[in-house]
Parts: C-alpha cells; structure tokens; sequence
C-alpha cells in the first residue's frame, strides 16, 4: 500500500513536467497549427534563465587578505558576493531564493523569446507541410541547444533549492501509517502543485477572458474569425508567447531537481511529444491528462516488483504506451475529430 | 535487368567514376585518408536509403539510426561467432536490419504524417534504451561490443589456428583496413545507387512518387497503397543496416549511442540539406555534413589566429573569439544555423539551389524545367478529404 503510494507521488512531480511542456507543445499545435520541435529547447532555456540569474547574484569580490594566510602561505582570499555586500542580509536572502525568483524573471524574457521566435521564423511555415516545420523547428532546437552550451559550457550546473523547502515531507503520519513510511520530498511536492497552477491559470485565461474566448474560436475555425474583423495573428504570437513561458517556468521549477544542462530539452522534447500524441493532439485536457498519466506509469514500472516480471520495462514503458495508443486510438485519449487527420 | 537508359548509365558511370576517384581529388580538399573517405561512403549509403523513403515517399522517419545501429551490432556479432570475413556480416547485417524494418515499418506505417514520426521516434527510442538496459549481454551496454580474443569464431577457426592479439576484418583475405576498405565501403555504394537509380524510373518508384503527392487519390485510382510503402520502408530499412555494417566493418565496434535520436536527426539533415527526392542530393549532403565535420572540428584557436593574421592587433581577439563560436566545438552551431536556412530559403535542399542557377543561366534552352518561373501555376492545394 505505501509502496504504491510512494510510487504515485514520485509520479506527479514528473508528471507535472511532462503536462506542462505538453499544454505547450498542444496550445502552439492547436493555435498556429505548427509542429514545434523547440519546444524542448524552450524548456532548457528557461531553466537556464535561472542559471543566469544566480551566476549574477553569486558574482564575487575577491579581495586579499592582510593579515590571515591560507594553508598554502598565500594571503587568503575572502570571497564576498557583490548582492551580499550591497544588501546585506537580504542579499544572501536573494541567493537562498534564487530558483523561485527566477520564475519572475523568466515570465517576461520566456515571453519575449517566444514571440521573437513566432515573428522571426515560425510565422514563414504556416502553409508549408509539417515535414518542413519539423525541419526547421528541429534546426532551430540545435542552434539555441549550441547557443547555450557556448555560453554555460557542457557540464550540468546544479541550482540548489531554498534552505527552506530542503528535507521531505512525512505524508504517512498524515493519513495514519508508520513514521517515515511515505515521505515526499517538498520540493517535488511543490513543483506538483507549481504545474497544477500553472495549468489551471493557463485553462481559467482560456475560459474567461474575453481574449481567450477568441482564441479558442481561432482554434476552432481561424477563418471565421479573421473574417469578423479580429487580428487572429496577433493574438496567436502572444499565444506562442505563453506556450514559451509555460516551457520556460517548467524548466525554472525544475532546475533543483535536475541540473541543466545544454541538452535537457532534447531529452524532453521527445517525452512531450509522445505525451501530446498520447493526449490527442491539438486537444488541452488530454496533454494534461496524458502528462500525469505517463509519468505515473513510468514511475510504478520502476518498482523492482515490476522490473523482475517484464525486465527493462521502466526504460520503454512511456513509447510502448504511444505505441499502443496510436494504433488502437489513432486520435489519442482526447483528440478531437478533424485535427491532424491525413 | 541491369539494363539502364542511356542517360541514367551516363550518370551512373560519372557517379562511379567520381566516387572511385575519390581519393585523387578530395586530395586537394585535404579530405583524401581512408577514415574520413570510409565515412562519405558509409554515410552516403545511408542518406540515400532514407531518401528512398523521405524523398519518394515524403514520410519522415525519425528513427532511422535504429536500423543502423542494428547492422552494427549484427556485424560485430557475425565477426565474433562466425568469421572475419566481411561479406558475410554484411550480408547478416541486411537481412536482419530489413527483419527489423519490416516489424517496426508494419506498425507504423499505419499511422502518417507527424503520427508516423513520432512512432518511428518511439521505437528507435526504446530500441536505444533497450540497448542500454535490458539487452546488454547482446550489446554490451555503455562500453560498446566490441572484438575479444576468446571470441568463438567457428568458421575461422575451422581454418585456421587462433592467432597472437585481435584479428582483423579482411575480405578474402585482404585486410579492410585504410584504402582497401574504402573501395569495399565505395563498391557497396555504387552498387546501391544503382538500385535506387532502378527504383526512381522503376513502376515502383512512380508509385511511390504518387503517394507522396497523393494518397488519397492513389487509393481512388485502386492502388493498395499499403504494400509500397511497407516495401519502401523495408528498402530503406536495409540501406540503413548495411550502412551500419559498413561502420562495423571499418572498426569492428559498435555503441547503443549510434541508435539515439540525435542520430536519426542527423541522417535527416544531410538528407534536407543536399535536396530529398534527388538522387545525389542526399549523397552530396552526407559528403559535405561529414567534411565540414571533420574540417571544422579541427580548428582550433592557433589556427584561427594564422587565419585571421590579416586583422590588425587587437580587433583580432575578438575575431578570432567570435568565430571560434563557430568552428572546433561548436561546430554543431553552424550546421543547425546553415540547416535552418536551407530549410527556410531552399527547401529543395542544395540541389534545387543547383537548378535555379541553372535555369538562370540556361534559360534559353527550351526543355529546360523552371521550377521558379513567374508564371508557372501554383502548386494546387491538397483538397480536404
């Protein structure tokens, strides 16, 4: 029983990651109708936007030292961060938080790299087949990927968490088990609830704003709209805009947990999009749903119970599902009829 | 059935003779030893074969690396229980890779579009991580199979005594280290540009073209488009698995990390970037992605500074740094940026690049095909079914 329980938290938080970089990848496919494979790349860049912004807040004075000499002879170096001696306490306060501020930071810079992106070069694809905007979406991905690794280097940067949220919770002694029986880590207790948010603002902006109302009916029939006398366009780069920021914020939360390296995206990009096709592209509910769903099942068929019956299951389980979902619902979980059918 | 019209043979004799000549002129290049020239063959081999399936069909496969892998690891093992001799782990390689291609081409080819990417993506993907995981007494996990000396070897060692250190691969006993291996790798390549030349003017290749501007109507007309693209699929499938029988061949070693998807990518750029549906578009774009590869890795910042000795002192650092981006590591940045401008400026790869120009300067022939005349219709929209 706790053992199942463990395995379903561990799921969420990857879940979680998985839905979010999904929403995206569906709210581009679904508003602009683009194939985007930087959307992974998105992802990494956000979680670099909080590599930056400690790397700036932990950048170093270093004077010598007079008196005191290091245990090599050599006058001592004291090392103060420049956020420290400006703010003082609060300064180190900056640097203890620096992963969640950067989630503030990254909104606008993730938006304005979205929109920079649809302008510049998503915006020349629309009519062209989806082979090409494969192409193209998949150039872009390595050229920012190289980008980034220029300017970080190729090793991971760890992001430590706050002083905080370090430590797990004891679930189990809520629900009246054992102590230590289930425990959860909080940060990864946070991230679940962070997408949770993130994903009901994204759906409350689509359902209740008089600017989602009309992107949903740009969704539905892109034409009619235009006709209306509405610039669907515009609203849709600010669309694509979002669908960055959702990336980006994923990837921010997600620092702690995996040090980011230059590759990161790629890595997930292939993972959201087998979610989206499990999800039913084009369709906001089945990537969410799909997101959770696969990184529950990869979390239970890492249990050893599981691995000693079908060995290496942990490893396929999220391609075996795309594949049997594809071929027994050739519309995913949620797709809806008339999108993506050729 | 060898028989070929007279101006494909006039191709394909060029094409053979260049290919052969390989080592002559690429000397000027700087390109001209063995292991760089192994690769042209090896990778062209692999380009062309996707291009079977992406060119004529206009299906994406994002999973090609698997079957390349495949012929690897089929190569290696038939190296290590059965003989040294390369014909045989090549032929191996083929039968199995195209076994590998039917099992994987038939699920997925139900599906098309961006669907059939993604699954191709899936498979290889749990083809690479099956390779790492669960299937390592076959294929050695992380540290690659690899040739040992205890290494049963029955048909070689039926023949002969077991030898001092490694034996290495030979073809009837010529040993396909260096040049050798190169003309094994080139004749392999010559000889499936001839099948492909066959398939492109073959009933089969039109067919294939059909599909690829219309399926629907394909199946109006009657066709059961199913079985081509399957055997189209198969074709290239094979192309791949020798191809990764060829890299076994030249070094006798063969890693999980040849499946990844980046892999697949790769194969996918050359193709794009030398023109899909040309015959020698892939090949060139496999030639020029490898060159550069190799020419561009290789700088490094003294070389750039003896470039760039023009610029006066000073401004020089900062030339050298920009570039530097460039070059060596990041080599990688040039290929995506000068990818993602093919895609966006020629989307018929450097080939329809080779055909305006020609247009341009050759107008005055009257059968010459303008692709980029004004007035030539535009290409009609694909009716929603």
């Amino acid at each position: 029983m706790d053992a199942i329980l463990v395995q379903l938290l561990n799921g969420l938080d990857k879940g979680g990651a998985y839905a979010l970089i999904a929403l995206g990848l569906t709210l581009v496919f679904g508003t602009l109708g683009v194939v985007n494979f930087a959307h992974g790349a998105l992802f990494m860049l956000g979680s670099f936007v909080a590599v930056a912004f400690r790397q700036l807040l932990t950048l170093e004075s270093v004077v010598l030292s007079a008196t005191e000499l290091s245990p090599w002879g050599t006058p001592l170096e004291i090392r103060t961060s420049y956020a420290t001696s400006w703010f003082g306490d609060f300064g180190t306060v900056l640097i203890d938080w620096s992963v969640p501020i950067s989630v503030l930071i990254a909104i606008p810079i993730m938006l304005l790299i979205g929109i920079v992106m649809e302008r510049g070069l998503i915006k020349h694809f629309y009519k062209r087949p989806h082979a090409e905007q494969i192409l193209v979406t998949f150039g872009l991905a390595i050229v920012l990927q190289e980008v980034i690794k220029a300017m970080f280097g190729a090793n991971p940067i760890p992001q430590p968490m706050p002083e905080m949220m370090r430590g797990a919770a004891d679930i189990g002694i809520y629900l009246g088990m054992a102590e230590n029986a289930v425990t959860y880590p909080w940060w990864r207790m946070i991230y679940f609830f962070f997408s949770l948010s993130i994903i009901g603002m994204v759906f409350a902006f689509l359902r209740f704003t008089t600017f989602g109302m009309v992107v949903r009916a740009g969704m539905a029939d892109r034409e009619m709209v235009g006709l209306l006398g509405i610039d669907i366009d515009k609203k849709f780069t600010i669309m694509f805009g979002l669908a960055a920021v959702v990336a980006g914020l994923a990837g921010v939360m997600y620092t702690p947990m995996l040090p980011p390296t230059y590759s990161v995206g790629m890595d997930f990009l292939v993972l959201s999009f087998v979610v989206v096709v499990v999800g039913g592209m084009g369709s906001l509910p089945g990537a969410v749903a799909a997101g959770f769903l696969l990184g529950i099942l990869q979390s239970f068929s890492a249990m050893t119970e599981v691995k000693s019956i079908i060995p290496g299951i942990d490893q396929i389980i999220v391609y075996l599902v795309a594949v049997i979902i594809l071929l027994v619902l050739p519309r995913g979980l949620f797709g809806r009829k008339g999108v993506m059918e050729d | 059935m060898f028989a070929l019209p007279k101006k494909q043979l006039i191709i394909f004799v060029i094409f053979a003779l260049v290919v052969l000549t390989m080592p002559l002129w690429m000397s000027p290049l700087g390109a001209a030893y063995p292991g760089l020239l192994q690769k042209f063959a090896i990778y062209g081999l692999l380009a062309l074969g996707f291009n079977i399936l992406f060119g004529l069909t206009g299906y994406l496969s994002f999973g090609h690396a698997a079957f390349l892998g495949v012929g690897s690891y089929t190569a290696v093992w038939s190296f290590k229980l059965l003989t040294m001799d390369a014909v045989p782990a090549i032929i191996l390689a083929a039968i199995l890779s195209g076994l590998f291609a039917l099992l994987i081409g038939y699920v997925s080819l139900r599906r098309s579009g961006i669907y059939f990417s993604i699954l191709t993506l899936a498979f290889a993907q749990m083809s690479y991580n099956l390779a790492y995981s669960v299937l390592t007494p076959i294929t050695n996990g992380e540290t690659s199979l690899q040739l040992s000396l205890q290494d049963p070897r029955i048909i070689d060692l039926t023949f002969m005594e077991r030898g001092q250190g490694l034996p290495t691969v030979s073809l009837l006993g010529i040993d396909m280290s260096g040049y050798s291996g190169f003309y094994f790798c080139a004749v392999v390549l010559i000889m499936g540009f001839f099948i492909a030349q066959k398939i492109t003017i073959s009933p089969f290749g039109l067919m294939l073209k059909g599909i690829k501007s219309n399926q629907n109507r394909m199946k109006y007309t009657g066709f059961n488009t199913r079985p081509y693209m399957l055997s189209a699929f198969v074709i290239s499938g094979i192309y791949a698995g020798i191809a990764g029988g060829l890299l076994a061949v030249t070094d006798p070693l063969a890693g999980a990390e040849r499946m990844q998807w980046t892999a697949s990518g790769e194969v996918v750029l050359m193709t794009v970037l030398g023109g899909a549906g040309t015959l020698f578009g892939p090949i060139m774009g496999a030639w020029i992605v490898k060159y550069f590869e190799n020419i561009f890795s290789a700088f490094n910042d003294t070389v750039l500074h003896n470039i760039f000795a023009f610029v006066p002192e000073g401004f020089r650092e900062w030339v050298v740094s920009c570039a530097g981006l460039f070059v060596g590591e990041g080599w990688h940045l040039t290929l995506g940026l000068v990818f993602v401008i093919v895609v966006v400026f020629l989307p018929g790869g450097l080939m329809e690049g080779y055909r305006r120009i020609v247009s341009k300067f050759g107008a005055g022939k009257p059968n010459q095909p303008n692709s980029s005349a004004p007035d030539s219709p535009a290409p009609v929209k694909q009716p929603a079914e």
